[in-house]
């Protein structure tokens, strides 16, 4: 009898695959058998999808339909493929024209009364359909915003199931649908917080900007109440903007976690900050069936803030010293590999001891020594070696912040002007190699003959690295802080 | 009777007269045992086939053919077998099928065949 067959996109972390969705008839008893490596949530597929067929005014066949995913040995996951399958099964029961579902890609997922829900996820799958040759998209019209930012895709927004099966050439009367929209995130939406409300630790807010301008990872060490989570959520709003490829990604990274984007890519980049209780799956990313990233992929191109991080389980830091070296992280399962985008500056503050007193020039602190010494050192060496700013950060006094009130303040629009031209003048000065940032550069090219400082300069280093107070890898990450 | 149970009998005389029109010969009409009951056991070109008929009034409460399900499948070829048992018959191939009747208050009923449903 009929056959039909339509192109939807399965999603394995941020890279997409065309999955090829087959329907056809069979001279049996009503039934749908979905084949070709459903998990649960798309295996409910054939539910949603009969139940929003019949209240759309065009029933599924009354005979047996067989529809078939292919590539069978392609995991699939979620809700993103009902559209398609609803509409290969209308193209083989020739309710709508075969051929024109078969040019179209369809992403959504369907409600029981036939409208469209937005799916997570959608501009992932749009780029990736538009990578691999489609240029038309039907999409639910929720969903219609974050489609329409990729370039060169014509977007087709529909409703509901009648709608779509209307554009494909249904003799159907369109009824007017209230489309389902995505919540807005008023989260996302909140401004990025000034570095003006800052007062005093003038010292820090110089080093958030030297880290901001060369992309280096920040420790901050100072006792409770010194302004550290304050001094690293304004990190972010000294970030340029992201570029337009960084942008995208952010934005797809947004959307795979299923928070809106809204009608405009994410220019901003993105802060996180989980706590300390993180485990290494929700850190780096995973999850049974589907991968989803974890929050150093979403902090992709922004700030990744470990508050109190001698407090985060030492496998969880740990996990993060992978990702710091290569910007990427590659979760292995047996059936996929994901990889996500994973250049983020890291942020960590810290206690100097449980107590967290020690140092502070006001109170005493009352730990022992040997329990100081385990506080700091659950940070592992290598994760330390990796951090290019250490930085002490101490609590105003009370003349601090009456001073405060009389000198001006930087503000991070200001702040954030110098760092694009410190970054402009990197990328100048970096010319001609793969590199942009001070944090990007390798040893040897820091040593070799182009960035040479000349023996006086670095008299003090080479000493401490002939005493053994640093290591080479210390070495370079004093020359790459320094090299301006 | 009650009015389903007309219903019923209505769709399978309809049934059995769109059977005997298409060529079969009609072998035996509400043939029961202890688990349960065959609509109709038909015969054409040597091959037995076992008929289960469903009727309605109309498709508000779904398509006839949606009432058939995987178990009342497996009871009927349970029933089939211990129909060739009974009747003493060897056939060469045996066949389920399914015919659903559609009888709308004043209108002709309508009839589709579904045959090897099984």
């Amino acid at each position: 009898m009929g056959l039909a067959r339509t192109h939807a996109v399965a999603l394995v972390g941020l890279t997409g695959a065309l999955v090829e969705v087959e329907a056809d008839i069979s001279g049996q008893l009503p039934g749908i058998i979905l084949i070709g490596l459903p998990d649960a949530a798309l295996s409910e597929a054939t539910e949603r999808v009969r139940a929003a067929a019949k209240n759309s005014g065009c029933p599924l066949t009354r005979n047996k339909l067989t529809v078939n995913l292919s590539p069978a040995s392609l995991p699939k996951h979620g809700s993103g493929f009902d559209l398609a399958i609803a509409l290969a099964c209308l193209g083989a029961d020739q309710m709508v024209s075969a051929g024109s579902v078969g040019r179209v890609v369809h992403i959504g997922e369907l409600a029981l009364d036939g409208r469209l829900r937005p799916t997570p996820g959608m501009l992932p799958a749009v780029i990736a359909a538009s990578r691999l040759g489609h240029g038309t998209v039907m999409v639910p019209a929720g969903n219609v915003e974050e489609a329409s930012l990729v370039p060169g895709v014509r977007v087709i927004g529909v409703a509901s199931l009648r709608d779509a099966a209307i554009w494909h050439g249904a003799t159907l009367a369109p009824i007017p649908v209230d489309p389902i929209l995505v919540p807005r995130d008023a989260a996302a939406e909140a401004a990025e917080p000034d570095l003006a409300d800052i007062i005093g630790n003038d010292d820090a807010i110089l080093a958030m900007q030297i880290a901001a301008a060369g992309g280096h990872h920040v420790f901050m060490v100072g006792p409770p109440g010194a302004g550290k989570t304050m001094l690293a959520a304004r990190l972010p709003g000294l970030l340029p903007d992201l570029d337009p490829e960084a942008s995208l990604e952010v934005s797809s990274l947004r959307s795979l976690s299923g928070r809106a984007v809204g009608h405009a890519l994410i220019t901003r980049p993105p802060l996180e900050a989980p706590h300390h209780t993180v485990t290494a799956a929700a850190m780096v990313g995973g999850g049974s069936g589907q991968i989803r990233p974890g929050a150093a992929a979403r902090a992709s191109h922004g700030v990744l803030f470990l508050d109190e991080a001698p407090e985060f389980a030492s496998a969880v830091l740990d996990a993060l010293r992978q990702p710091l070296e290569s910007g990427m992280i590659s979760i292995h399962r047996a059936n996929a590999v994901a990889h996500f985008p994973a250049r983020f500056q890291l942020v960590m503050a810290a206690n100097p001891c449980p107590c967290g007193q020690y140092g502070a020039p006001d109170l005493d602190c009352t730990c022992p020594p040997s329990s100081r010494r385990r506080y700091l050192a659950r940070i592992s060496g290598p994760l330390l070696d990796r951090i290019d700013i250490q930085l002490k950060v101490q609590r105003i006094t009370a003349a601090q912040l009456r001073l405060a009130a009389e000198t001006p303040r930087l503000v991070s629009a200001v702040a954030r002007g110098r760092v694009v031209e410190a970054r402009a003048a990197a990328a100048h000065r970096l010319a001609g190699t793969p590199w942009a940032l001070n944090s990007d550069v390798p040893g040897p090219w820091l040593r070799g003959p182009a960035a040479r400082l000349g023996g006086a300069a670095t008299a003090i280093l080479d000493r401490a690295l002939e005493r053994g107070g640093i290591t080479m890898r210390g070495y370079d990450r004093v020359l790459r802080v320094a090299c301006v | 009777m009650a009015r389903k149970d007309e219903l019923g009998r209505q769709g399978e005389e309809c049934a059995a007269v769109f059977l005997a029109d298409a060529g079969y010969r009609v072998v035996e009409r509400n043939w029961r045992c202890g688990q349960g009951e065959i609509d109709l056991v038909a015969e054409i070109g040597g091959e037995i086939v076992f008929v289960e008929v469903k009727t309605r009034s109309g498709t508000r409460f779904g398509h006839p053919f949606e009432a058939i399900t995987v178990a009342k499948l497996g009871r009927l070829r349970r029933l089939a077998a211990a129909w060739c048992e009974q009747a003493d018959a060897r056939p060469a191939r045996i066949r389920v099928d399914a015919i659903a009747v559609i009888i709308r208050p004043g209108t002709e009923p309508v009839i589709e065949h579904l045959t090897g449903v099984f």
